[in-house]
């Protein structure tokens, strides 16, 4: 019988692989005894963290801003063993900070190459959600940081695995643990983590990396800009269930289809260097990640026109590098669920200055009412401001400005509208608008709001150099 | 006519009634039962059956050959009985061997108003036989819905309205799961045995969580060594159940059959034929993979497609206490 030929051929093969494996494992043995004077360095491949104790060498580091007294060993409650770590979160207005975290740091390093995740046994006072905890967080730029968001913890004990992104890069980690946990609804909880420690479990599987939250994206961009590009990782646990985790720039491998247009280094920062268009993509333990950015350079950014000199009492600025700016609320408050707008939260830096940028563009506002002081414009005369539509201007294009007076209260306002052929596609246009052309503004001396209001019929600005003068 | 055939007649007439009890239906596992415990005999070693008779190692590209494997196409009735989602096809979309591999494909598609479609082969009528040792070395699909399955059918079912008194419909037929798993539980797999008394969500089955491993990230044996009396599942150098007759329900009390008889000789007739061991005849083997249906539930946005189970070989063994 044919197949049974076939079979014992693929036998033979087998051992024949089988010996080579052997005659190879024994070549590395030789090759080690010679290099002994080598002296590799190598760090200790120790799992536990937290069983009853710390294990050596641990330090436990709150976040500065934090309650630095939330940690305690607890020998009443446990999941096994004698003691588990116990955490105090504060409760909303607690002097002695507003929320618990800290890292757990080795103070070596570790090698953790031969395990696959991180995990822990949880149970807290009440049912809450652990806003992130994970690994990695070394206070030296955490290169290799892992994050778990959003952990839904009970009065029960349950276990939470934190796969490792590519477990090769850690040959040396010193982050061994690290959380950070607010006030559930303003309210202070307990939880407790035992048996803290790293495994190697065997069936996590099926990485799925993903960067951009696995979007392909397009970014019309200038010379000069920076991103960073974030990622995750996906495994499918022993469970079923998927788990993704953040991991940091360090953990991808990123390429970019032409690095003189868009240069990408290994912490994942781009750099826009000419005109033209790249692709940047990325590979995370030899899988590609779901989801890209293309850059659309368009060259050299065209900077607004520089605002004049002037006495700092003639101006009271909101956005421009030429001037102190006042404080405000938002750039972008987002009002839900009409406004589609995205961007100018925070303003992006292009070709070196700071300039706002809305993107899917409906209506947006700048706010200096909430938390900040209202503006008195009583005394200026004219609003400046330079808008560059970034994008083909059509005739039934428009941008409506509004300020608001007394925000929410006696609230006033005045609106004036820019129609198509009063801006510019792809270039800057600065208006000066006398404030007495605000009609049904009447009083300014506590103004709280700009609204741009362009319908969609522009989708992409930028605006810089927003001030009230005289 | 005698009794046996009067019988089968009654069993006839019940099944326009009851058309869920085709041989479509045979897959219908709810893993609601799972025997406990675990009755194998310790000092039983995996393999002891090595007289290979009959295999396919996959080593020519291109369709399956033909001499081994059939296949069934479309979507039998209700989704071969188990509300699956896939249209079954022949087309090299969803079926083919590459470099030494039988790549069973199932694709998320339009297709004969089904939106998947996927592969199930079979060597009924190329390929049966009692007792032995029949394994598979597989590498299965990844994500919730996918319901991959290496089983076996009595090789005399019915599986056409006919007069044949040769043959038997499911489940008198019998069948034997090797291994069948839910894409949802990427470590567990199970073995099982459909019979009279014993099918459809009543199964005699039993579960094996690979622990420290998964079936979707590399090649798993999956087998049994079947002889008179017993059926011996295993996974890898695992023996991690044996079946016997002992293992029967006592009293078995169908629902689609029980209340049909009321003539006393009938019921005895009826409770002998249930309660009937009847994994001695040849069977043949299966090979597919589903989407949706009764054991895992459909694909949720989280399912990945397409999705391949992999066959690296399919072997036979003598059972060499048995010479038939």
């Amino acid at each position: 019988m044919k197949n049974i030929n076939y079979n014992y051929l693929k036998i033979i093969l087998l051992f024949g692989s089988i010996f080579t494996i052997i005659v190879s494992c024994e070549s590395n043995l030789w090759e080690r005894e010679l290099s002994e004077d080598a002296e590799f360095a190598t760090f200790s491949p120790a799992a536990e963290v937290f069983i009853d104790g710390f294990s050596g060498g641990l330090s436990y580091d709150p976040f500065g801003d934090s309650k630095l007294d939330a940690f305690s060993v607890d020998d009443e409650v446990k999941y096994s063993g004698t003691a588990s770590m116990r955490f105090d979160v504060p409760s909303f207005g607690d002097p002695s900070g507003p929320y618990a975290g800290a890292t757990f740091r080795d103070a070596i390093g570790r090698d953790l190459t031969e395990y696959d995740a991180l995990t822990f046994w949880v149970k807290a006072s009440q049912a809450a959600t652990l806003n992130s905890v994970g690994f990695g967080e070394d206070f030296e730029g955490g290169k290799y940081l892992v994050t778990l968001s959003d952990v839904q913890v009970t009065t029960f004990w349950q276990k939470i695995i934190i796969p490792i992104p590519d477990p090769s890069k850690l040959n040396r980690e010193r982050g061994m643990f690290w959380y950070a946990e607010g006030p559930e609804d303003g309210e202070g909880y307990t939880f407790w983590i035992d048996e803290l420690q790293f495994e190697k479990l065997g069936n996590i599987g099926q990485p799925r990396p993903a960067i951009l939250d696995g979007v392909d994206v397009n970014e019309p961009t200038f010379i000069g800009n920076m991103y960073s590009i974030n990622g995750t990782q996906t495994f499918n646990l022993g469970s079923g269930l998927n788990q993704t985790v953040s991991a940091a720039p360090s953990y991808f491998s990123y390429s970019s289809t032409d690095p003189e247009i868009a240069r990408v280094n290994e912490q994942g920062v781009v750099t826009i260097l000419d005109a033209g268009t790249a692709r940047v993509t990325g590979i995370l333990g030899g899988v590609m990640a779901e989801g890209s950015i293309t850059f659309e350079s368009q060259g050299d950014f065209d900077a607004a026109p520089a605002p004049p000199d002037r006495d700092p009492n003639d101006v009271i600025s909101i956005f421009s590098d030429a001037y102190t700016n006042v404080a405000v609320d938002y750039f972008n408050g987002f009002w839900a669920p009409y406004q589609t707008t995205q961007g100018g939260s925070p303003p992006v830096n292009v070709g070196g200055g700071q300039v706002i940028n809305y993107t899917d563009l409906n209506f947006v506002g700048i706010g200096t009412f909430l938390d900040v002081p209202t503006i008195n414009a009583t005394d200026m005369t004219h609003l400046h401001i330079d808008i560059y539509v970034n994008e083909p201007l059509d005739s039934g294009d428009f941008v409506s400005l509004s300020i608001n007076n007394d925000v929410g209260n006696n609230e006033t306002s005045g609106t004036i509208t820019f129609d198509s052929n009063a801006l510019f596609a792809d270039d800057w246009v600065s208006l000066d608008i006398p404030l007495t052309d605000f009609s049904g503004l009447g009083d300014r001396s506590q103004l709280g709001l700009i609204i741009f209001v362009t319908d969609a019929t522009i989708s992409n600005i930028f605006v810089d150099n927003i001030y009230y003068y005289r | 006519m005698n009794k046996k055939n009067k019988f089968r007649n009654r069993i006839k007439v019940k099944r326009s009634k009851y058309v869920l009890l085709t041989v479509s239906f045979i897959l219908l596992i709810v893993s609601s039962f799972i025997v406990s415990g675990c009755s194998t005999d310790e000092n039983q070693t995996v393999a002891q059956f090595t007289e290979l008779i009959w295999a396919d190692e996959f080593d020519v590209d291109g369709a399956p050959n033909p001499n081994n494997w059939g296949y069934d196409i479309g979507t039998g009735f209700n989704g071969w009985g188990n509300n699956e989602l896939q249209y079954y096809t022949d087309r090299p979309e969803n079926v083919v061997v590459q470099n030494g591999i039988l790549i069973i494909t199932a694709r998320e598609e339009s297709f004969q108003g089904s939106n998947y479609t996927s592969a199930r082969l079979k060597t009924k009528g190329k390929f049966s036989r009692k007792y032995g040792r029949f394994e598979a070395r597989i590498w299965l699909p990844s994500g919730k819905g996918l319901w991959p399955a290496f089983w076996m059918l009595g090789n005399n079912i019915e599986e056409e309205l006919d007069t044949d008194l040769s043959t038997l419909q499911w489940p008198f037929c019998g069948e034997i799961d090797i291994m069948e798993n839910a894409g949802s539980k990427p470590t567990i797999i199970s073995g099982a045995i459909h019979g009279p008394g014993w099918s459809g969500g009543s199964p005699i089955l039993k579960e094996y969580d690979l622990g420290n491993d998964r079936v979707d990230s590399g090649f798993h044996i999956y087998g049994i060594e079947w002889g008179p009396d017993y059926v011996n599942f295993y996974v890898d150098d695992v023996l991690y159940k044996q079946i016997t007759p002992d293992d029967l329900p006592s009293n078995p009390f169908p629902e689609f059959y029980g209340d049909v008889f009321t003539d006393p000789v009938e019921l005895e007739e009826y409770e002998t034929t249930w309660n009937k061991w009847v994994y001695d005849q040849p069977f043949y083997m299966l090979l597919n993979l589903a989407v949706g249906g009764l054991f895992d539930g459909p694909p949720n946005a989280e399912t990945v497609f397409p999705q391949t189970m992999l066959v690296d070989y399919v072997r036979v063994y003598k059972n060499e206490f048995d010479n038939n």
